[in-house]
């Protein structure tokens, strides 16, 4: 079976950002590049599937500019059979361009299963997993929580307020994930230095005309100073009036 | 010009996010012009005359069997052809599990775009701009949309609903094209009772536990004193990742973004993460035994103390308030 996992290189989540000068990026200056934490849980899905249910290639994907391909070195070394890489200077293409590109590359491409991680960890749009679906008409199940595979379906539970939807899909299908699937493994020395050798396919992403524009990127307004209102038990009578009389939420 | 909005319906009931949805569509209406449309896929109708209150002019109602439970494919057929009969400039949805599933579809087949999870819309010389947190939080984004119509999705508890208007609304049929026999995902049941309980991003108080707190066992008091505030149970990174509490409670980026009314820390540190998920609440406690702690530079009010003292005191004075109301 052919599993194909579509990723995006992102912040670590433990950067401080910065405004870059053009008031709309975020500054690249000092930023770790990860692979986006929810595409890690995407990967290793594919991979206890391909070793443990169905055997077959797993390949992942990415939009972006040159770095990106250590962020797909990154996959290939955690088990990914291949990568390919799909070219553009864009800064920030918007979900539906990185839809549209990942989607003509997946036509054809006769996946079983297409993964994507249930948001980026940086612009958090959640988007483009059910937009490709869409484009591809393929059915879809985001928020994946659990998921079992059996033959040509597969169960999905996904997480939503109060509960767990159990979905039915038939394959082929895509699936974004949420964290709690699966503990994505860590890269293997091994692992690291096999995925020097297996190969990254280039090619231009044809994104088409954007419909986001970014106007501006800002820090949050800081909050003002809060007060410590004192000290073990004593505090709590203070606190409680506070909370009752000056925030007036309790 | 017409805004148009998206009504959730879970077990035949409005959920309570479409009246806050309906709030920013009416403040926008007042500036862009035009009715407010809802659109509601349902088995049958839930009572959509009433969101006239809450600043509908009509609904569209797409009945069918099989909308009983959300159906991605059919949902978005329905959005799709209430946008084509109404012609809307902006269409707007909850940020809820359903509508994070169901706009980015809407959008790709439509071809325009999509702005998720904002918490503010403004429409300055007729255009919509849409402002939203990006890294969790640590940024906030403004994007404009090139093309029409705009689609957005608001966070929820963010946006005030619409002032009563004892108004009610129109509810008009809507036709879709809905073969349920062709459907390749489908929602077969719930794995837990949905509703049983306040999910964390709807939630008006949140009390959250980490680290500090030493042991799963001890947990026992945040569930305690979430109980006594009739809140929500929410936990730092730290402790999912040691398996004390599921994930679905984690509260932080690679978590959940909460904006509740009053936020309450418990033996949470405040790393970079976790502020970023919390740091929009209205009101933030933070009680932690370390003055140096990163959390009580967010914190509205801060407690210097241990846990094990100062959680069970917390507990009986919001107990004995709680008896005089």
């Amino acid at each position: 079976m052919i599993q194909v996992v579509c990723v995006k290189q992102v912040a670590d989540t433990e950067t401080r950002v910065r405004v870059a000068a053009d008031g709309r990026n975020l500054d690249p200056a000092g930023v770790t590049w990860i692979l986006s934490p929810y595409d890690e849980i995407a990967v290793e899905q594919a991979l206890l599937i391909r070793d443990k249910q169905a055997p077959g290639e797993v390949v992942v994907v990415s939009v972006g500019g040159p770095g990106v391909q250590s962020t797909l070195r990154n996959a290939l070394a955690m088990g990914a059979d291949r990568a390919i890489h799909l070219k553009t200077e864009t800064i920030g293409p918007d979900p539906l361009q990185v839809a549209r590109a990942l989607a003509e590359e997946l036509r054809g491409a006769g996946a079983e299963l297409v993964w994507f991680g249930k948001q980026a960890a940086d612009d958090d749009q959640a988007q483009v997993g059910p937009m490709v679906a869409e484009l591809l008409g393929l059915p879809c199940v985001t928020m994946a929580a659990g998921f079992a595979l059996d033959g040509g379906k597969a169960t999905v539970e996904r997480e939503i307020e109060g509960g767990r939807e159990v979905v039915e899909v038939t394959l082929p299908a895509a699936i974004t994930t949420e964290k709690g699937l699966n503990d994505p493994r860590y890269a293997s020395l091994k692992g690291i230095m096999a995925a020097k050798r297996k190969p990254i396919e280039e090619k231009p992403a044809r994104l088409g005309e954007p419909a986001l524009e970014v106007v501006a990127l800002e820090l949050p307004p800081p909050r003002g100073a809060g007060k410590v209102v004192g000290q073990g038990v004593e505090a709590v009578s203070v606190l409680v009036r506070l909370l009752r009389e000056e925030a007036k939420v309790i | 010009m017409s805004i148009l909005v998206f009504v959730e319906q879970r077990d035949a009931r409005v959920r309570s996010i479409v009246r806050e949805v309906l709030g920013e569509a009416s403040r926008l209406a007042a500036v862009l012009g035009g009715p407010v449309v809802g659109v509601c896929p349902a088995a049958s109708d839930p009572g959509l005359a009433t969101l006239g209150d809450a600043g509908a002019e009509r609904v569209l109602l797409a009945a069918h069997e099989a909308f009983a439970r959300y159906d991605a494919a059919g949902y978005t057929l329905a959005v799709v052809a209430a946008i084509e009969a109404v012609k809307p400039q902006v269409v707007l949805f909850g940020a809820s599990a359903m509508g994070r599933d169901l706009a980015p579809r809407v959008a790709a087949r439509l071809g325009v775009g999509l702005a998720t999870d904002c918490t503010a819309l403004a429409a300055d010389g007729g255009r919509l701009t849409a402002t939203r947190p990006v890294f969790a939080g640590k940024a906030i984004q403004k994007l404009a949309f090139p093309r029409v119509p705009a689609l957005a999705s608001l966070r929820p508890k963010v946006f005030a609903p619409a002032a009563a208007s004892g108004r009610t609304a129109t509810v008009e049929p809507l036709t879709v094209g809905f073969d349920p026999a062709a459907a390749r995902a489908k929602v077969v049941r719930m794995a837990a009772a949905a509703g049983a309980r306040v999910d964390l991003t709807e939630a008006d108080v949140i009390v959250s536990g980490g680290r500090g707190l030493q042991d799963a066992g001890n947990f026992r008091l945040i569930e305690e004193l979430a109980e006594a505030l009739g809140a929500a149970v929410g936990a730092s990174r730290a402790v999912v990742d040691a398996g004390w509490r599921p994930h679905s409670e984690q509260v932080g980026q690679t978590g959940k973004t909460v904006s509740p009314k009053l936020y309450v820390a418990v033996g949470i540190s405040g790393a970079i993460q976790h502020l970023a998920g919390m740091s929009s609440s209205r009101c933030i406690v933070a009680i932690n035994k370390d003055p140096e702690a990163p959390i009580f530079k967010v914190a509205d009010y801060g407690v210097v103390g241990r846990f094990e003292e100062v959680v069970p005191a917390l507990i009986e004075a919001v107990k004995q308030l709680n008896a005089q109301v």
